[in-house]
């Protein structure tokens, strides 16, 4: 699993807990504030620095990142290597691609963890404990230790190269911990909820859609983001089953591009610039999405 | 795997914690079941199954021939002995886990200071660190890579270049992928720069939680903060610190993307691969699915092996 997709555990696990109120000070503290703080801009400016590189690389002519010393401030900055990366015409394709693959994950993932989520938050039955453990110690296994017989199982049923083929891998990836997340959803939206529209004269669907629906849908969201990240980001399983070339996602893609551009004296520039067109939607729906992650939709719908 | 042996170690709670669930019942109990459909079946297809293969390609001769159609002959344990005997091997085993200990261990020690920092210093401090933090963490791998690649670039990247105006003068030009130390340096920077915030953030949330009034007990009290994070602060985030290690563990064994990526740039494969650039090599590259699938049977076994107590905790979490 990749570490972007840890942010979703993280904010499916941990809930956000205000920060604690202010705290004395003495002049002694104050000065270590101080040092603190300054320690502090230096972590972030380390942390954002390979960042602000990308896009600021990106958007100076290879020429002047080659030659004399490397220039901090892009003055002068033109999208000009971006026009030359899409003139290349294999960014479209890869997207289309990227695009196909992200959304059949997507919607099967979350249709099926969320009839699963159903059945163990609303049930119970024999298996139903096997079954959580099975799901849970599933999401712990690594692509790393899989890829050799996916790579055959998925060549077994003439599915390499092919959407269908890297979406079922995917989607075996993502669903247990998409379950394990909507469980949680599903149970915090209490079946008396349902029960009191039903007494008040709804059917047990029409209960269902109305009243437990839309409280699950910032579960929907989130799992759904956490498998398009999954999908998107993905490069070990894409490697093995997508080998040919016109059927690149955008993270094989940036790779080939790189090693194009490296087979005749890399022009960083533009390798910047193809990095920066996988990235940048990327954190902008990631920063996005971040804040939206933890909703108290649900909290305090039942009470007393 | 998992399936077989979870049921008998939980079968006794199970049925001692079955009248506290919130749940209800129905009196058709095939529902369920026909929920579950759907999710066991990909689960079957795309995970089960392979596994299967894998232990029975493991257990067999499995190379180039049989790729032509000569017969796989059963060889037992032959290749799992061969992790074992295999010097190749054996030192791609040992560096993956000296790799991973390494980094996870870092990343941690990095993460739990920069939580604390995040606690000790102003809003606005606080705001900068959290942002540069979630842009590193949100930046898809092959991009970072690619990035730290042309920072570290011998000839133009950054990194040489402010080595060399501080005085180092023997960075001018140097190579950094070139010497397998210098390489995993690279990669273990890469690596630790990406999995920081997600440690940092879960030990933030986690410290939030740690009640002010007794950290100025304890100040009161005359505790050094040195003292107040040992006994106090530490005890008390514990949980959430287990977890993230454990998680980065896990993370760092299976690393690939990274390390293949940097291979591309220029690292020696043979002496840089770690277990998941091995076995793409052995399996996709040189067609020895043997090997590869014994070797893929010994990150499975370990990865769950270390994921025993985590699953554990979770499971313990969600019946409390």
């Amino acid at each position: 699993m990749s570490h972007v997709a840890a942010a979703e555990r993280v904010a499916a696990t941990t809930p956000a807990v205000a920060r604690p109120g202010s705290r004395r000070r003495s002049p002694g503290r104050r000065t270590a504030r101080w040092v603190l703080g300054i320690v502090g801009v230096v972590v972030g400016l380390v942390w954002i620095f390979p960042v602000y590189w990308m896009v600021s690389s990106s958007l100076l002519p290879n020429v002047r990142l080659t030659s004399g010393a490397p220039e901090f401030f892009p003055t002068g900055a033109s999208l000009k290597n971006y026009r030359s990366v899409l003139d290349t015409g294999t960014f479209v394709p890869a997207l289309r691609m990227s695009l196909a693959v992200t959304f059949l994950t997507i919607v099967v993932t979350l249709a099926f963890a969320f009839l699963a989520a159903l059945a163990i938050s609303r049930y119970r039955f024999k298996g139903r404990r096997s079954f959580v453990l099975a799901v849970l110690f599933i999401q712990m296994l690594p692509a790393e230790g899989l890829f050799i017989a996916q790579y055959k199982l998925i060549g077994s049923l003439n599915l390499l190269n092919t959407v269908i083929g890297v979406s079922i891998v995917y989607v075996a990836a993502v669903v247990p911990f998409t379950v394990w997340m909507l469980r949680g959803f599903v149970a915090g939206v209490p079946a008396e909820l349902e029960e009191a529209a039903m007494v008040d004269g709804l059917s047990r669907t029409k209960a269902f859609l109305r009243i437990t629906f839309p409280l699950l849908a910032p579960g929907l969201v989130a799992s759904g983001v956490y498998a398009f990240l999954q999908a998107w980001n993905e490069f070990t399983v894409a490697l093995v089953v997508l080998q040919s070339d016109d059927a690149k996602t955008l993270p094989l893609w940036l790779r080939q591009f790189v090693q194009v551009s490296a087979s005749k004296d890399i022009d960083w520039g533009q390798v910047m610039a193809a990095s920066s067109l996988i990235a940048v939607p990327v954190i902008v729906f990631f920063l996005f999405v971040q804040g939206r992650m933890t909703s108290g939709l649900v909290s305090g719908a039942v009470k007393g | 795997m998992p399936r077989s042996t979870a049921p008998g170690r939980v079968a006794p709670t199970a049925t001692a914690t079955a009248g506290a669930a919130p749940v209800r019942r129905r009196r058709t109990p095939r529902v369920p079941y026909l929920l579950l459909i759907p999710t066991v079946a990909i689960l079957l297809l795309a995970l089960a199954y392979p596994i299967g293969w894998q232990i029975y390609t493991a257990l067999h001769e499995y190379g180039l021939k049989q790729q032509f159609g000569a017969p796989a002959e059963f060889v037992g344990l032959h290749n799992f002995v061969r992790l074992f005997t295999d010097s190749e091997l054996w030192t791609v085993i040992v560096r993956s886990l000296v790799f991973c200990l390494v980094n996870a261990l870092l990343t941690v020690v990095l993460g739990v200071a920069v939580a604390l920092l995040m606690r000790a210093v102003h809003t606005a401090v606080r705001l900068f660190v959290q942002i540069a933090m979630l842009l590193a963490w949100a930046m898809p791998v092959v991009a970072a890579v690619t990035v730290w690649r042309w920072l570290f670039d011998y000839r133009r990247g950054a990194i040489n270049y402010v080595l060399t105006q501080l005085g180092f003068d023997q960075f001018e030009g140097h190579s950094w992928l070139e010497q397998p130390m210098s390489f995993f340096f690279v990669a273990t920077v890469i690596i630790v720069w990406m999995s920081v915030p997600f440690v940092a953030f879960s030990v933030y949330a986690g410290l939030t939680q740690v009640p002010e009034e007794v950290l100025e007990a304890s100040a009161i009290d005359g505790a050094s903060p040195w003292q107040r994070f040992w006994s106090i602060i530490l005890p008390m985030v514990r949980p959430v610190l287990s977890i993230v290690l454990l998680l980065q563990v896990i993370w760092d064994l299976r690393v690939f993307a990274q390390i293949r990526l940097l291979q591309d740039a220029g690292g020696t494969p043979s002496k840089t691969n770690l277990l998941g650039t091995y076995i793409y090599q052995v399996g996709i590259g040189a067609g020895d699915f043997g090997t590869a699938s014994a070797v893929s049977i010994f990150v499975l076994v370990l990865t769950i092996a270390i994921s025993w107590w985590y699953v554990r905790t979770l499971v313990r979490e969600d019946e409390s």
